[in-house]
């Protein structure tokens, strides 16, 4: 693996290949000591220019794990401030001996700019409205421990698709793997392209619940309330929200995921995110495997076709 | 476990690459099954039975033998053996040298501290993968020993390993091929 930066240029077989190399590395999360040296000498550069809990600590996390070393670049109290461009800051963080780095910055292409620029590996761990497809991997991961091969599963996802990279990536993902996505919204969240999209979409959560396997909500942002996209984050949560009489309703088996941060009580209610059909957590864990198993790919294994 | 196995081998050959392709059959698959007779009565005589024997197949060349060996130990000693499989991918120390893919996943069955391990695979060439399976194993615990199984030693050893139980030495060229399967060992070359 070259570079990750979107989910349609790694395709289903590439999507397949990080599952597989991903068992790997659960198992090695499962032992008492989760630690192995596959990549010792390599050092993964985290650079998030924009704010995060879940993914940068899961990418540290997983780096250590292998046995690599992090470099963790924080832009707020780096030589940006002092007007270094993002160029000769990638250039300065290659020379000190990057192999890999991880980027999140909150606009689309940063990513595919620096690969461009740099002899290093690149994973793109968030652009934007664009991709974040790491987060898509381990939902598909998963959805395949539950649920086994994704081919005809019926997969809701409810929110924010407008706004969302984590949608456009998990759609890409999800599609790519044979499943039927279905998308539940308000028009307003509801990228103008969407006719386009291999999707169904429709405005009405209750008549999709019914033949989901999955449902998969994104986070609403107080600030579209804001922006007028809604009227209220009460009236939001009313229509789209995955409240316990909605969740009921559920087939047995069905799955509820989120890829968080959760605004419990607007588009889950408290309860609902605890519910044992509820993989939430599971979503993180399997995070540190699939990005273990990304960094792998990228540094340690060889190119098969090389 | 042997579908696996199989499935990942296939899958390890690039498309458009070269294939194995065979030169002569050097043991039938009687011959291999007589291999795996005398091995598993050469694992019961060195322990004095089978207490804290444990064998681990190093994925994916030694699943098939395993099966097998175990099969046969458990026809003699009227007794099963806890039986493994260990991927070495990432304990290898040629990265970026030669292609490395994590194949089908590690499952040791529990602690290894104390148990003697009798590591399984298809064929002896450098030693390499064997070394690699050494440290994995010891992320698992402190084995009381451990001894090496194969079923063809092909010679040309790049570092200090020697197996314990031999189905067939077999003097080869380096740029040849062993292809160990269920129904005999041939000899050969990537074409």
């Amino acid at each position: 693996m070259n570079h990750l930066l979107t989910i349609d240029e790694l395709g289903a077989d590439g999507i397949d290949d990080v599952m597989r190399t991903t068992d790997t590395f659960a198992e090695v999360n499962r032992r008492p000591i989760p630690k192995v040296q596959a990549l010792r000498g390599k050092t993964v550069v985290s650079c998030f220019f924009e704010d995060s809990t879940r993914t940068r600590l899961s990418f540290e996390t997983a780096a250590r794990r292998l046995g690599a070393d992090v470099m963790t670049f924080s832009a707020a109290s780096s030589s940006l401030k002092k007007g270094e461009s993002l160029r000769d800051t990638v250039e300065t963080l290659e020379a000190i001996g990057a192999d890999a780095f991880v980027v999140r910055h909150r606009s689309a292409g940063v990513p595919t700019q620096i690969a461009s620029w740099s002899r290093a590996k690149v994973v793109n761990a968030g652009d934007g409205q664009h991709e974040h497809p790491t987060q898509a991997l381990l939902d598909c991961y998963t959805l395949r421990t539950h649920l086994g091969d994704l081919h005809g599963k019926q997969i809701v996802v409810v929110g924010d698709i407008k706004h969302s990279r984590v949608a456009r990536s998990n759609i890409a993902a999800f599609t790519a793997l044979g499943a039927k996505v279905k998308l539940v919204a308000p028009a307003t969240l509801l990228p103008a392209s969407v006719g386009e999209w291999p999707v169904e979409v429709t405005h009405n959560l209750d008549g999709a619940l019914d033949d989901a396997d999955v449902v998969y909500l994104l986070r609403i942002q107080q600030e579209r309330t804001d922006q007028a996209l809604l009227p209220s984050l009460r009236e939001y949560s009313a229509g789209f929200g995955l409240d316990a009489k909605r969740a009921a309703r559920l087939k047995p088996g069905a799955l509820i995921m989120h890829p968080g941060p959760m605004n419990r009580g607007v588009e889950i209610a408290a309860d609902v995110a605890d519910a044992p059909n509820a993989v939430i957590t599971e979503q993180v864990a399997n995070g540190v495997a699939v990005r273990m198993a990304v960094l792998f790919l990228m540094l340690g294994s060889g190119d098969l076709n090389a | 476990m042997r579908e696996n196995a199989v499935a990942e081998r296939e899958r390890t050959v690039a498309p458009g690459a070269a294939v194995f392709v065979s030169r002569s059959q050097v043991m039938s698959g009687d011959d291999l099954r007589r291999a795996v007779t005398r091995i598993a009565h050469e694992i019961v005589e060195r322990n004095h039975g089978l207490t804290d024997v444990v064998l681990v197949a190093l994925q994916t060349g030694g699943a098939m033998l395993v099966e097998r060996i175990a099969a046969e130990l458990e026809r003699i000693e009227g007794v099963g053996v806890p039986t493994g499989t260990l991927d070495v991918a990432i304990y290898r120390d040629d990265f970026g040298l030669r292609p490395v893919i994590a194949e089908a996943p590690t499952n040791i069955p529990g602690d290894i501290t104390g148990k003697t391990v009798v590591l399984v695979d298809d064929v002896l060439f450098t030693g390499r993968t064997v070394r690699a399976a050494l440290n994995a194993l010891a992320d698992f615990g402190r084995a009381k020993c451990v001894q090496l199984a194969v079923m063809v030693d092909r010679g040309h050893r790049e570092v200090p390993i020697r197996p314990d139980f031999v189905g067939k030495n077999l003097p080869t060229r380096r740029d040849e091929l062993v292809d160990v399967r269920d129904d005999g060992v041939h000899l050969g070359e990537m074409k």
